[in-house]
């Protein structure tokens, strides 16, 4: 997966959006950059199939050894499949953030919010201020 | 002396530091219709020695239950207990400490915690035990709280044998949740699995149930344990801890969540609190639970330690997303149970729960041989039973038996219309068969 290709939130969730026959659909995840600063990742919590979420709004969370941070939602919608391998597997999530490490698939209610996103630039230039 | 004791010149400083001139004046803002113009309407002060013998006579006219043959059940009850148990929970380094939860500071702590929570997977056959709560009813709404969120459901099974006052907790705790609550009726003293797989859906977080039940009477576990995961819902069972002696461990019938009333080991009655709230449950849900939980680990010089774990669960860590508003725990009780439990180890409490088990047996038949009281179920019982007093009121029973400095019930009709009539003797170990005869010399 090519970080170039897809789109960013500013808390550092990323989502790729694809035209499938039932619309459009955002892959979502979170970024390497995140990963590494969760430090050690001990236990996540995903949504159900079904769930409605909402651009900005938590979908699920994140415990590393240290904190809990919420999974804010890039975009607003239905998740339509969840990675549930992954509550097992987390160092997929640092090994593979961008790929293997996807969380959830929402399909997309309205595209308006997608407007809000970063492209990889903007969201590189906001990493780089943070360190 | 007054009781709070500070002199007018203490007075007069404290006005300085604030900068009024009286206190009339700190009280400016209290509207004058609301101000009580006069001193409080109080008897003259004691001294120590007319204040011992005033609270002496006082404290005579209640009737202890350690000083009475106590038959009381529904909730709390009269067990022995050790002497050794008091020994160590009255020692001051338990005693005076006030949530002493640094690692730097308080291993001893720490460490009767961690055993408290060993003894409690013992007992209870689940994986994790947290460090404690405050009673077994909020115990027992926080774990069906764990269900609600573990399972994403939005309906709670409960047999309408738990603990009325329980299921009064439970609604409280729900009052402002969208979660409805289906009661499984108990028309038998025990639930019937047909009625429980219909209040079961795949729409239910958990099932609610007691063991032994609120009329004492065992519930078949194994079956409503299917019943529950055969839809999804887990099974959150309520137990009395002494039971576990003898009966099957919730462990061993798949309960998700386990929940009690420590009370029975090794804390008195002490007229209803405080108490020990115990809650364990299966490891993938050890991230839901409430309170502290305390864990073993190895210091830098690779000695053995404990410490809290796992506290991003926590408010202090995780604000208004913490698993609970509960953050602390029931310190001193738990010894108490650690050191009740460590004490009489399985045997000892196998034997407990037989001396129980065959007290209970005698006292039923003898209190219901000459036909005046009666079993109100066909169930069988392990330590507490419920009996239907013929032609005469249940609340005239207690009292008859309380004349005679023994205490029997609760009655059920308050909790129960339909029981009207009915009311709980419970056996413990301690009740001689001199007890149980002249109990029932009187009221059979």
């Amino acid at each position: 997966m090519n970080p170039n290709d897809l789109r960013y939130s500013e808390t550092h969730e990323w989502a790729r959006v694809e035209e499938t026959p039932n619309g459009k659909v955002a892959t979502v995840g979170i970024t390497a950059f995140a990963v590494e600063l969760l430090t050690d990742l001990v236990h996540i919590e995903l949504p159900n199939v079904g769930t409605a979420v909402q651009a900005g709004q938590p979908f699920g969370e994140v415990e590393s050894v240290k904190s809990v941070s919420d999974l804010n939602s890039p975009v607003d919608g239905e998740v339509i499949e969840v990675n549930d391998a992954i509550v097992d597997h987390l160092e997929t999530l640092s090994n593979d953030p961008f790929g293997e490490g996807w969380l959830v698939k929402v399909k997309i209610a309205d595209e308006a919010g997608l407007a809000q996103l970063m492209d990889h630039a903007a969201y590189e230039a906001q990493c780089r201020e943070h360190e | 002396m007054p009781y709070l004791p500070n002199t007018i010149s203490d007075q007069q400083a404290m006005l300085d530091a604030i900068g009024v001139s009286s206190t009339d004046e700190l009280f400016a803002m209290i509207p004058d219709a609301l101000r009580l113009k006069r001193p409080l309407d109080l008897p003259p002060g004691m001294g120590e020695l007319e204040l011992t013998r005033h609270m002496t006579a006082l404290a005579a006219r209640n009737l202890p239950a350690g000083q009475s043959a106590g038959f009381l059940g529904g909730g709390s009850y009269d067990h022995f207990i050790p002497a050794v148990v008091d020994v160590i929970a009255s020692r001051s380094e338990f005693y005076t400490a006030y949530t002493p939860y640094q690692p730097e500071a308080s291993q001893g702590t720490l460490q009767a915690m961690f055993e408290y929570q060993t003894l409690i997977t013992q007992l209870t056959g689940m994986d994790v035990s947290n460090a404690s709560m405050y009673d077994g009813a909020s115990a027992a709404v926080e774990a069906v709280l764990m269900a609600l969120s573990a399972t994403r459901r939005k309906r709670v099974a409960v047999a309408r044998s738990v603990h009325p006052e329980t299921r009064q907790v439970l609604e409280t705790y729900l009052t402002n949740l969208d979660v409805a609550i289906d009661l499984v009726d108990v028309p038998e003293g025990a639930v019937v699995p047909d009625d429980a797989q219909r209040a079961v859906t795949e729409q239910t977080a958990c099932l609610l149930v007691q063991q032994p039940n609120f009329f004492g009477c065992l519930e078949p576990m194994d079956e409503l344990s299917r019943i529950a995961h055969a839809q999804g819902a887990l099974l959150v069972t309520v137990v009395d801890p002494i039971s576990l002696g003898l009966l099957k461990r919730p462990g061993e019938y798949g309960a998700d969540l386990v929940a009690a009333e420590g009370q029975s080991l090794g804390c008195p009655m002490g007229f209803g609190g405080p108490y020990l709230g115990i809650l364990a449950c299966s490891e993938k849900f050890v991230r839901r639970m409430p309170g502290r939980l305390v864990g073993e680990t190895t210091d830098r010089r690779g000695k053995r330690c404990y410490v809290l774990t796992l506290q991003t669960r926590e408010q202090h860590i995780r604000r208004e997303k913490a698993t609970s508003n509960i953050c602390t725990n029931q310190g001193l009780l738990a010894l108490r149970a650690s050191v009740y439990l460590a004490l009489m180890g399985p045997q000892g409490m196998r034997q407990v729960a037989e001396l129980c088990l065959q007290k209970t047996r005698y006292a039923l038949e003898q209190l219901t041989a000459g036909g005046v009281l009666k079993p109100a179920f066909n169930r069988p019982v392990l330590k507490e039973f419920t009996l239907r007093a013929a032609g005469e009121n249940a609340a005239k029973v207690v009292e008859k038996a309380l004349a005679e400095g023994m205490l029997v019930g609760p009655s059920l009709g308050r909790w129960y219309p339909e029981l009207d009539g009915c009311l709980l003797v419970a056996v413990t170990e301690k009740r001689t068969r001199d007890d149980i005869d002249r109990l029932a010399s009187l009221l059979a």
